[in-house]
């Protein structure tokens, strides 16, 4: 048995469901935090039409105190849909959630003219709406974070890949240039990465270069020592490269042996080098380039 | 001494090592470091921030930029609430680690900063000092 409170809200969206909508697009028309940069009036009427008419159904038999039961599932699915437009949109989590928010004007002006001297129910009736409002509210403000979230980590998977690059310089040899911080999530994409292309190669030098790295501490010189031996296991050297004079000094601070691998100050040494190396046939790309 | 300024930032994540990093980077710039300054206690902050968040389970560092005439530099406090360190003469060897790391850590950043202490009780947490001036 639903409580005595909600029985007028039950009421006023059944039976006036079209003045309701009336005034309520009136005011959020006349609202100052009206976007009609952002969209357009006949989607906010749509969205709103369609808002009250699921809310009327999921309150003639839900629960008003807990907007998580089945009853409510609708509800919860267009909000959801409404958040995602409106943060695509370019709404604020805030513009998105006054949306349900300003439903509560012409609402509560109904039901006080519905219970009008009954001063008791009244106040039963609009803690009962107010709350159901503002739970609405939050979850639309909910799913609106959830949304920016998956695009936050679409982009940082993407990210992920597209700032570990090898690049082919020459034949037999690839260049990993690394930028920015290199955490264990990400060293290990671009030791995959790395990895696969000397297959795919056949590579028998690889040179990292390490000048977009801004700290290498025992960690990083761990994950690049840790590189050049997976590298060296497939038959492929490894030069490091941009090794900075700070850099160079903080490493022999920390105490970390990199007296094992090939090191160059900039790439153009750690190039010259490999060229070398691998006995480079410098006529035979600069013959085809011209 | 003068305190120029003084914030705190948390250890929570490894994303926290990197706002911690910046933080150190950016303090050493405002107390005029120079690269190679800036690059050793940064790399220093690197250091005992993943040790605080690694072996610490978490926790916080005060940053405090000093200015004590004619040195100026940036003191760094990190504190945690994990299960401390028993040995400490052990910890603060060369190539000794309870982990997976180098064990290269503390003692680099013993060696990269001017001054260190490491204060640790078992079961109640570790504290470790590190600071640098010009």
């Amino acid at each position: 048995m639903p409580s005595a409170a909600g029985q007028t809200l039950r009421k006023v969206l059944a039976q006036s469901q079209k003045e309701l909508l009336g005034d309520w697009l009136q005011g959020q028309l006349a609202a100052s935090t009206l976007r009609s940069d952002l969209m357009k009036e006949n989607e906010l009427r749509e969205q709103s039409r369609e808002l009250l008419a699921l809310l009327q159904t999921a309150t003639q038999n839900g629960s008003l105190e807990r907007i998580d039961g089945t009853d409510w599932t609708a509800v919860r699915e267009f909000l959801a849909r409404v958040s995602r437009s409106r943060a695509q949109q370019g709404f604020s989590s805030s513009d998105t959630a006054t949306f349900v928010f300003s439903l509560k004007e012409p609402l509560f002006a109904r039901l006080r003219a519905d219970l009008g001297n009954d001063a008791q129910a009244l106040a039963d009736e609009l803690w009962a709406t107010g709350y159901l409002l503002d739970r609405l509210g939050l979850y639309t403000t909910e799913m609106y974070v959830k949304g920016r979230e998956e695009v936050i980590s679409r982009q940082q998977r993407e990210m992920m890949e597209l700032s570990t690059p090898v690049v082919q310089l020459w034949e037999n040899i690839l260049a990993l240039p690394l930028i920015g911080t290199l955490d264990s999530e990400r060293t290990q994409v671009v030791m995959e990465s790395l990895l696969q292309k000397i297959v795919e190669t056949g590579a028998s030098i690889a040179i990292i270069d390490i000048t977009g790295v801004p700290t290498v501490d025992t960690l990083v010189a761990q994950h690049l020592l840790k590189t050049v031996a997976a590298a060296r296991l497939m038959g492929a050297d490894c030069i490091i490269s941009g090794i900075r004079p700070q850099i160079a000094q903080t490493i022999v601070h920390l105490g970390v042996n990199l007296s094992d691998v090939t090191t160059k100050a900039s790439l153009a040494d750690a190039f010259s080098i490999a060229l070398k190396r691998t006995d480079a046939n410098l006529s035979r790309y600069s013959g085809a380039a011209t | 001494m003068a305190v120029v300024h003084r914030s705190v930032l948390p250890i929570r994540s490894q994303e926290d090592i990197v706002r911690v990093r910046k933080a150190t980077r950016e303090s050493a710039v405002v107390q005029g470091f120079s690269l190679v300054e800036q690059t050793k206690i940064v790399t220093a902050a690197s250091e005992i921030a993943r040790n605080t968040l690694d072996y610490g389970g978490g926790g916080e560092v005060e940053v405090t930029l000093f200015s004590e005439p004619p040195r100026r530099g940036v003191r760094l406090v990190f504190s945690d609430k994990g299960p401390g360190i028993a040995d400490i003469e052990q910890a603060l060897k060369d190539g000794f680690t309870s982990g997976s790391g180098l064990g290269l850590g503390l003692s680099g950043a013993k060696r990269l900063s001017n001054e260190f202490s490491l204060q640790s009780k078992v079961g109640e947490g570790t504290q470790v000092t590190i600071a640098r001036w010009r």
